[in-house]
């Protein structure tokens, strides 16, 4: 051991090389196992509630399992019945809609934010106002609206009723999704403005000054230098809030309690409804390994916006 | 973005000015003190944003202030005419229920005291434990030889494309099955020890130190814990607190898991009892001023950790990306 690194080494002492091939080895040979101790609680996490889990999900999915007894294994039945499912189809369509209109009109209004947070140089401060919607969880979000949407209390339906307009309900079946669509967007605003605002903290100054000793408007500045700039940060974030709002699930139940009308029953309801209610742990196990399949699409769509914005404006 | 998390933090070679560094970044601002038309229109639209951020919040205040039985009478007032800390004391179960009743209450006992300190070992818990299971696991992919490293991160982090409710479903059959329903073990078990995204942040960050020091600290003999704890760990700390803060409000925020993992009066925390809370007041006429109670006592504490952390959480944003 100590001969061939001398022999390297052609000029120095054996007792210095023999002191560093003693260094050396058991270090790369200790490495091993500090890695194994250092990944085991992680590792453990991670083998119990995520790998094990996705296989007993599937398994689920082909069984007929109501929690008191052993699974039965029913073959493809679940999704047969999913294929006939007009409630699901119904919930599918319904949330489908809920996250183009909220990813759309969402993407929208937060680049509008963002854009001015940037050219008016917003303080962190005036920022984190915007923020406080997102970090309140959307149970308490759901109850504050339907407490300013009451029919007959709401404060909201009173000022709306001080200058001429009729009130709104989050019972009518034509305004219930408009509603949950407006309140979801309102709470996400400020997180997903920020994200798009540090996107454009990525764009040069100089460009906003060169624009601007070229004579150009801040809107054509927004439209020809911002929003090519930040593209791939608009891909990621558009896929991030589309994945957010797949799963739009505690706006439903608070809203509606245990009976929503079908103009906002969301898929993410419809399992916990088949699951927790009805007991049908088979069934909702393949409607949600159906959603699982539509989300990990839509996740790797986002891990791939991720690895083109890295290419962009570096 | 989630892909550059590392020249926010660690000093950034795009940061240094490479063009004219002499000139500071504020004076780009053109003509800032000008007023112009359109300056007066973004700075009106800024302060409905901000109005309409917030109103919604002191509307919620307001009604928990207001006496049950002036909640009509007051409905468009913007300060309660006579205000009272009632609610707050019903729903922190600090008044009979006799007290409650007379208030407005339906009489079913409302804990939001033991409520929220259940919320805040939940959320506390996860947050120290996970970030530290999830820092060591991150430490030995960036730093430790060994074979399967980067299989295994990749393992991890395909993690990220399983969505929750993929894995809600067998994780209750689970812990279920385990006797483990209504309890914080229960509560808190897969949450506890991993988040691939917490693995992926922290990784990243450990990537941009430098390696010359440990390199030299294991030269002097210094053993893998040694650097770990003693070095790297210490010199993480920003990111570190970063990812505890995030996975805070991620957890304050969590409802489906508690919601069937752990409803019982033991456990419950603050979304689940503000759920049942309004699941139990008539539908015909809602107890508002005891939800609006409630739910202030949810936002709280929110509310405290924008004011005392909200520049280090905006600016996490910055290269988070969230999840």
């Amino acid at each position: 051991m100590s001969s061939s690194a001398t022999r390297e080494r052609g000029e120095s002492s054996p007792a210095e090389a023999e002191g560093e091939a003693r260094a050396r080895r058991p270090i790369h040979h200790r490495e091993k196992w500090a890695a194994l101790v250092l990944l085991v609680p992680a590792l453990v996490g991670f083998i119990v509630f995520w790998i094990l889990p996705s296989g007993r999900s599937i398994w689920y999915s082909l069984t007929d399992f109501d929690l008191l007894n052993e699974p039965q294994f029913i073959g493809l039945d679940n999704y047969r019945e999913l294929l006939g499912d007009d409630v699901a189809r119904s919930s599918l369509v319904v949330t489908i809609q809920f996250v183009v209109a909220s990813v759309v009109l969402g993407t929208v209004l937060a680049l509008l934010t963002a854009a001015l947070m940037q050219r008016l140089r917003l303080k962190t401060w005036v920022r984190s106002i915007l923020l406080l919607p997102w970090l309140v969880p959307n149970v308490a979000i759901a109850l504050i609206w339907a407490w300013l949407l009451d029919g007959q209390l709401g404060y909201l339906n009173h000022l709306l009723h001080a200058v001429g307009l009729p009130g709104v309900s989050f019972y009518n079946a034509s305004q219930a999704m408009p509603i949950i669509i407006a309140i979801g967007i309102w709470s996400g605003l400020g997180y997903t403005a920020l994200l798009f605002y540090a996107g454009m903290t990525q764009v040069p100054n100089e460009m906003y000054e060169a624009g601007a000793i070229d004579g150009a408007t801040e809107k054509r500045m927004f439209f020809q230098i911002t929003l090519p700039l930040i593209r791939p940060v608009i891909a990621l974030v558009v896929v991030m809030s589309a994945i957010g709002s797949f799963q739009v699930f505690d706006l439903v139940l608070i809203g509606y309690g245990g009976n929503p009308i079908p103009a906002v029953r969301t898929i993410f309801f419809y399992i916990y409804q088949q699951s927790f209610a009805f007991f049908r742990m088979g069934y909702g196990s393949a409607i949600a390994l159906v959603l699982a399949v539509i989300l990990g699409a839509l996740t790797a769509i986002q891990m791939r916006a991720m690895r083109a914005n890295r290419s962009d404006l570096s | 973005m989630i892909s550059t998390p590392v020249p926010d933090l660690a000093p950034s070679k795009k940061s240094a000015p490479t063009g004219s560094p002499a000139r500071p970044r504020r004076s780009i601002a053109r003509g800032a003190r000008r007023v112009t038309p359109g300056k007066a229109v973004a700075w009106t639209v800024v302060g409905l944003l901000v109005l309409v951020s917030v109103f919604p919040f002191y509307w919620m205040v307001r009604t928990a202030f207001t006496p049950a039985a002036e909640l009509i009478g007051d409905s468009s007032r913007l300060v309660p005419s006579n205000p009272t800390w009632i609610n707050f004391a019903r729903v922190l179960g600090l008044t009979s229920m006799e007290e409650s009743v007379a208030a407005g209450g339906t009489g079913a006992t409302l804990d939001f005291l033991r409520y929220t300190a259940n919320t805040l070992f939940y959320a506390g818990s996860i947050a120290i434990v996970q970030t530290l299971a999830c820092a060591m696991a991150a430490y030995s992919f960036a730093r430790l030889r060994f074979r399967g490293n980067s299989a295994l991160f990749g393992l991890f982090l395909s993690g990220l494309l399983i969505p929750g409710i993929f894995t809600l479903l067998p994780n209750f059959a689970l812990i279920r099955s385990l006797g483990w329903l209504n309890t914080f073990q229960g509560l808190i078990a897969p949450a506890i020890l991993v988040s691939p995204f917490a693995i992926f942040f922290l990784r990243q960050f450990f990537l941009s130190l430098p390696k010359e020091v440990e390199e030299a600290a294991a030269i002097d003999g210094v053993g893998v814990f040694g650097r770990f704890f003693r070095m790297t760990l210490p010199m993480s700390r920003g990111p570190v607190a970063t990812m505890m803060l995030i996975t805070v409000v991620g957890v304050w925020k969590e409802f489906m898991w508690p919601l069937v993992a752990a409803n019982s009066d033991g456990t419950r925390v603050l979304t689940v009892a503000l759920q049942r809370f309004q699941a139990q007041s008539p539908n015909t006429s809602p107890d508002w001023t005891g939800l609006m109670a409630a739910s202030t006592v949810t936002v709280i504490p929110v509310f405290i950790l924008l004011v005392l952390l909200g520049r280090q959480l905006v600016q996490s944003l910055n290269f988070s990306g969230g999840k």
